[in-house]
């Protein structure tokens, strides 16, 4: 779209829901979708650990010439290798998923390198429309299918929401013949996280609906009765035109009309 | 002369029978049974001068001429039902003070459409169990933007800070993070508990750890003092890791509060939010409401067999930008995709505002809007079940009210853009 603009997609591993296999992350196949968008051939894509992980070549497979690896041995920590690969290269917009799908998952990797780096960041991304030398324009994902728009300074760090367009197919071939740039990079071990003891998830008890009854009779009847409101308003003898006026009003406070 | 007024006296002093009284008393056919008993209905002396209880009193008299005793007081709760349970609440739940607090709790409510949400109210409820761990903790709320609660004293809320400004509305995470600084270093709280939700709490969360250099605990859904249990890994591991300042919690992390009332006081926070600013935001922007999915919508104009014109309910939707539903009739019978189905055998919908227009409110309809909000009835039945739950029910035929709906968010339209070519001008 605008040659000018640097674009960098991070991405990870990822894990297969059902399986748990390692594969192409939801999330980071969108963001290298998306700077494919924006900057075309000249999207850098970053990984922070192992260079031999097989599933990066699905990342390559989705037409990247090549792939920046800033190598890392398992259990440490990517933010100082990210936070120095940033500063070195003059970079615009860096593009990451919400939340990794394996690990911590705690979703703050974006947020850190946007408070070390000082730069804006924008939440759950579903598109960036159009970018200019200073600034961009971009769709936040809101619940419920809604959208926002919000225009943001340039350079900025933005986390891509499940809502963004879809990560093409990733061809085989191509992502076996793409080059891997390797970089060797200081390394800092993620020592709170080897204190934690971790487990496989313990399924959540599902919350009971517990009805605080003085008597017999009033359980029974909170178990068979009918859903009934709190006693609502009834308009009865109204004109019709003071009936829809009623309705517009409560939906302009619920402000699902604007 | 002495001995005349010693009869007096005992006279006075014995128990009269009145047999006649006694007599149609006993006598249930009698055309004044009814005001005898009533007038014997306070203290009845037997022969002996025995307080006397009448077994027979009590009761009715059924549609079927059976005696009936209401032992459950159901009669009376249908009467004045709504009355009772507030005030019963009122007077029942003992209010919990917190004086001279020396320590906080900070609770950053999503506060969705202005009012707390269940995942809010978990979260306070949790926010009072970590309380109970130390001496004097007050458990205090932190929400922006508009406020349409009432019931925060039932919620657990022993302190409030709401700030209202204007810079804080729609997307405004820096000013948001501004303040939750300000806090920070007036306060600063024992923890900060948010909610790990999608509606911004985890945004503001992460904003806030990345800024103080805390590592918070994210998808947390068991906690207490010393130890946390968070999941991980796309939710296929549990990490336990000490429980650290900052938290986002799960939804059903804990139950919520029930049986206090709490003080609500407002806590005092010199806000001056004066942030370079490099996200403005520019609103939200229309969405083609039909393709959002029926189990998201936020608003749904739902039709049943109430409808006959259906040309004009499409055009009530679109003008309205309600995504459409409907009840199983009106899919039988062809007029909507069985995608559309609102109910048991349909989509399960968590709208927050739902109009029913021409539904009867059959139980397979209401089981698929239990979660729903706010409910508008709009039927020509006052008597149907629809019309009970309705937070707003209208009784008239819906043909018109979608008529004159389709008209005034039309109006409202057309005016909103004349600003706008105002404003621009
Ligand atoms: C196994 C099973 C599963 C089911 N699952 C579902 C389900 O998932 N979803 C579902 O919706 N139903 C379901 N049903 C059907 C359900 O029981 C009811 O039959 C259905 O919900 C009734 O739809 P209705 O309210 O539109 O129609 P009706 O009951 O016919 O009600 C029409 C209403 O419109 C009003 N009305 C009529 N004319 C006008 C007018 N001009 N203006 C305004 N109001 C008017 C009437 O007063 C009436 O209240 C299921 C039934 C079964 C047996």
């Amino acid at each position: 779209m605008q040659p000018n603009v640097n674009v960098i997609s991070l991405v990870s591993v990822g894990r297969h829901p059902q399986s748990g296999r390692a594969r192409r992350a939801e999330q980071d196949g969108r963001a290298v979708e998306l700077g494919l968008k924006l900057a075309g051939k000249n999207l850098t894509v970053v990984h922070a650990g192992n260079p031999q992980e097989p599933v990066l070549r699905q990342y390559a497979g989705m037409g990247l010439s090549s792939l920046t690896v800033l190598e890392q041995a398992q259990g440490c920590d990517a933010l100082p290798a990210l936070v120095s690969f940033l500063t070195e290269n003059s970079v615009n917009i860096v593009l990451t998923g919400v939340r990794s799908e394996n690990g911590e998952s705690s979703g703050m990797l974006p947020y850190l390198l946007a408070d070390q780096l000082n730069w804006p960041l924008v939440p759950r991304v579903a598109d960036i429309v159009s970018v200019s030398a200073e600034s961009a324009e971009v769709l936040l994902a809101l619940p419920r299918g809604q959208r926002r728009s919000v225009i943001v300074t340039l350079p900025f760090i933005a986390s891509v929401d499940n809502a963004a367009q879809e990560a093409r197919q990733t061809a085989f071939g191509p992502g076996l013949r793409a080059d891997f740039h390797v970089l060797a990079m200081d390394t800092v071990v993620d020592e709170a996280a080897h204190q934690w003891k971790i487990t496989a998830a313990k399924p959540r008890p599902k919350r009971l609906k517990v009805v605080k009854a003085k008597t017999a009779a009033d359980r029974m009847k909170a178990a068979t009765a009918k859903p009934v409101g709190s006693g609502g308003k009834i308009m009865k003898n109204e004109t019709p035109e003071e009936k829809a006026k009623a309705i517009f009003d409560l939906l302009l406070e619920e402000k699902v009309v604007r | 002369m002495s001995d005349f007024s010693s009869t007096a006296r005992s006279l006075n002093n014995g128990v009269r029978r009145d047999p006649r009284n006694e007599w149609i008393a006993r006598n249930r056919l009698h055309p004044l049974h009814d005001s005898v008993m009533s007038a014997r209905q306070g203290e009845v002396r037997g022969p002996s001068g025995l307080l006397r209880k009448n077994p027979h009193i009590i009761g009715f008299i059924g549609p079927n001429g059976i005696k009936r005793i209401d032992r459950a007081n159901l009669s009376s709760t249908e009467l004045n039902s709504k009355k009772r349970t507030s005030e019963a609440q009122e007077t029942l739940l003992p209010l919990h003070i917190v004086e001279n607090p020396d320590g906080y709790i900070m609770v950053v409510a999503d506060m969705v459409g202005g009012r707390l949400t269940r995942h809010d109210k978990d979260i306070l409820g949790l926010a009072h169990q970590l309380a109970t761990e130390k001496a004097a903790v007050a458990v205090v709320l932190v929400c922006f933007g508009e406020n349409k609660e009432t019931q925060f004293d039932l919620a657990g809320v022993d302190r409030l800070i709401h700030l209202a400004g204007q810079e804080f509305n729609g997307f405004a995470p820096e000013a948001r993070l501004a303040a939750l600084e300000q806090i920070e270093t007036q306060f600063y709280p024992d923890y900060w508990l948010f909610p790990d939700s999608v509606n911004g709490g985890a945004d503001l969360a992460s904003r806030l750890a990345a800024r103080l250099g805390e590592r918070p605990a994210t998808q947390a859904w068991q906690v207490n003092g010393t130890q946390t249990i968070c999941r991980g890994a796309s939710s296929s591991v549990d990490i336990s890791r000490a429980t650290p300042r900052i938290l986002m919690l799960l939804e059903e992390c804990a139950d919520a509060i029930d049986r206090t009332r709490h003080q609500v006081l407002p806590l005092a926070l010199d806000v001056n939010v004066n942030t370079k600013q490099r996200l403005f935001d520019q609103g939200q922007i229309a969405v083609d409401s039909n393709a959002v999915p029926l189990a998201e919508a936020e608003f749904i104009l739902s039709a049943g067999n109430g409808i006959h014109n259906w040309d004009q309910f499409h055009a009530a939707a679109a003008a309205l930008g309600a995504t459409e539903g409907a009840s199983r009739v009106a899919v039988d019978d062809g007029f909507m995709p069985r995608s559309r189905q609102v109910g048991a055998s349909g989509t399960w919908v968590t709208a927050r505002v739902y109009v029913a227009v021409g539904i009867s409110g059959a139980i397979q309809h209401m089981q698929g809007i239990g979660q729903c909000d706010k409910v508008v009835a709009i039927n020509t039945d006052a008597g149907c079940d629809m019309v009970k739950r309705a937070d707003l029910a209208v009784i008239a035929d819906s043909e018109e009210i979608l008529a004159e709906l389709t008209r005034l968010a039309q109006q409202h339209a057309s005016l909103a853009s004349l600003e706008e070519k105002s404003d621009a001008a």
